[in-house]
């Protein structure tokens, strides 16, 4: 009797364990941008717990991939116009124009993989893809994880508002007047740690937020700049009023960390694709429907030098 | 009549991608389901076993599976054997572990629970008509066991089929990630795309495991 009470004690006191990291690791995948980063060390922390450091590489160099005839790019499949599935089941969008270029260039096949938000990282950590182009957002804290190549393109945040109360500063705010936000994103990360006087409204979903902003529960709506700059462009009767929010940002291919002989290869490409204006070509096959041809050179990043 | 969207889904090949999706869910959930019903019902008998080790290792099998979520387990077997071993498992192949593990786990509880609510007297009863241990699990036992386990499988087997719209975690594309994606493909052009495709998803999944149901209800008056 004694030794199944210390069998239990030590079983429970294991799926405890697993039952905690395992809280933080949902919580992680129901948030986007933000926190994913974190949740994500949090999750391999998790793995390489559970087993002995693998010092072997797991990535495969430049030669490995040539050799084998396809590239694994890991690319999102649901968000559009940068990385989705059009009607036919071919994958779409600016980071997959530029994905199945630099497949072009290596003489391979492109292979995709579906990621979300939140298993980015894992995937290059676990060499499950060679490349990210999900419309990574380069951060530190990644950049920890993973190597990024050079930007190809720029982001930041943006507040959209009504034509008739037009909001260009988050100064002197109202208090009686709310942000509306997504949960997880970068946007309410912003907001909460730089203007916490200011009220938020938080939605799960880019559905419902946009629902609720167009009913006019609050006065404006803080997103990605691609987002509300796509939004007021469909939409009559909404403006940018605040176009470039917080840090400028970049965003890159991303591989494995230590994965050198890939990562120069890519460099090299970006820099020579500038010269002939690659992603310019990109951003009007690609993004021109949504975003129109005003914010072309705000957003292309071209030949990987930011201004 | 609300527009609902629907007809983003006569796009191209957008139903019959839905479609593959979700014959990519039923795959995963009815292969795990077809190899943990009879390693749950091992998995049950063990644990009615009297020997404490056996029933220890049981025990702490059950409750770390149970208590821990579905998409832990995901990401564990997907990129942790990656990582711990080196093994490169697909998508598809690590969340047939997954479930399988879960599946056997869940349906081994349900197994000890239903063989430990026979009550004592009718293994009495037919070691007094003079049946053998084997005569009285085949004629006496396991016919009534089957009786009180079927609803509980159904049911599990209904949940196995639902938690499938997790492995998309995993990058295996089944029927709700197909779904998302069609429905982010045409965000811009029809906005209310969500309710008509998640309607037809529901129906879906309604069509996948209605006839189990059904099934179930006859068995059970079948065997009543």
């Amino acid at each position: 009797m004694k030794n199944l009470k210390k069998f239990l004690t030590l079983g429970l006191t294991a799926a405890l364990t697993l039952a905690l990291t395992a809280c933080g690791q949902s919580a992680a995948t129901s948030s986007a941008e933000g926190s994913q980063a974190a949740a994500s060390s949090q999750a391999s922390e998790a793995a390489e717990a559970s087993a002995a450091e693998d010092t072997n590489a797991i990535y495969r160099t430049l030669d490995e991939i040539k050799e084998s005839g396809t590239i694994n790019i890991g690319v999102f499949s649901d968000k559009n116009p940068f990385g989705y599935v059009d009607e036919n089941g071919e994958y779409q969008g600016y980071d997959v124009y530029f994905a199945n270029r630099l497949a072009k260039n290596l003489g391979v096949e492109a292979n995709f993989v579906s990621t979300e938000a939140a298993n980015r990282i894992e995937y290059l950590q676990t060499g499950k893809v060679d490349v990210i182009l999900a419309n990574f957002t380069v951060t530190e804290e990644r950049a920890q994880e993973v190597d990024f190549a050079l930007p190809y393109m720029n982001v930041a945040l943006g507040v959209v508002s009504r034509n008739d109360k037009v909001i260009d500063s988050l100064d002197n705010w109202n208090p009686d007047d709310s942000i509306i936000v997504i949960s997880g994103t970068t946007a309410e990360t912003y907001l909460t740690s730089n203007y916490p006087d200011i009220p938020l409204q938080k939605f799960d979903s880019y559905a419902t937020a946009k629902e609720a902003f167009q009913n006019g529960t609050s006065v404006a709506w803080a997103n990605d700049n691609t987002e509300v700059i796509a939004f007021s462009l469909q939409n009559e009767g909404y403006t940018v009023g605040i176009p470039s929010l917080g840090s400028a940002d970049t965003i890159a291919p991303a591989v494995s960390k230590g994965n050198t002989t890939l990562l120069d290869w890519i460099n090299e490409e970006i820099k020579t694709l500038g010269q002939e204006n690659f992603f310019h070509a990109d951003y009007e096959a690609t993004l021109l429907d949504t975003y129109g041809s005003e914010y072309e050179d705000s957003l292309v990043v071209e030949g990987g030098e930011t201004k | 009549m609300p527009d609902l969207g629907i007809e983003v889904l006569f796009k191209g090949t957008n139903m019959l991608r839905l479609l593959q999706g979700l014959w990519v869910a039923m795959r995963i959930s009815l292969i795990s389901i077809a190899v943990s019903i009879p390693l749950g019902i091992i998995v049950g008998a063990l644990m009615t076993v009297k020997n404490m080790a056996v029933k220890a290792v049981s025990k702490v099998y059950l409750e770390v599976i149970r208590i821990m979520p579905q998409l832990v387990l995901l990401f564990l077997v997907y990129f942790g054997t990656t990582r711990a071993m080196g093994i490169n498992l697909s998508g598809e192949l690590a969340s047939i572990i997954v479930f399988v593990l879960w599946g056997t786990a869940e349906m081994g509880d349900l197994v000890r629970g239903a063989l430990i609510s026979i009550p004592k007297h009718q293994y009495e009863s037919s070691q007094a008509l003079g049946l053998t241990k084997s005569q009285t699990y085949l004629y006496i036992i396991i016919p009534q066991t089957l009786r009180r386990l079927l609803p509980l499988s159904i049911n599990l087997i209904t949940r196995m089929i639902k938690t499938t719209s997790l492995v998309l975690m995993i990058g295996v594309v089944e029927m709700l990630k197909v779904a998302q994606q069609i429905i982010e493909a045409n965000r811009m052009s029809s906005p209310n795309a969500a309710f008509g495709v998640f309607l037809v998803v529901f129906v879906l999944y309604f069509l996948a495991c209605w006839p189990i149901s059904m099934l179930a209800r006859y068995l059970e008056k079948k065997w009543s």
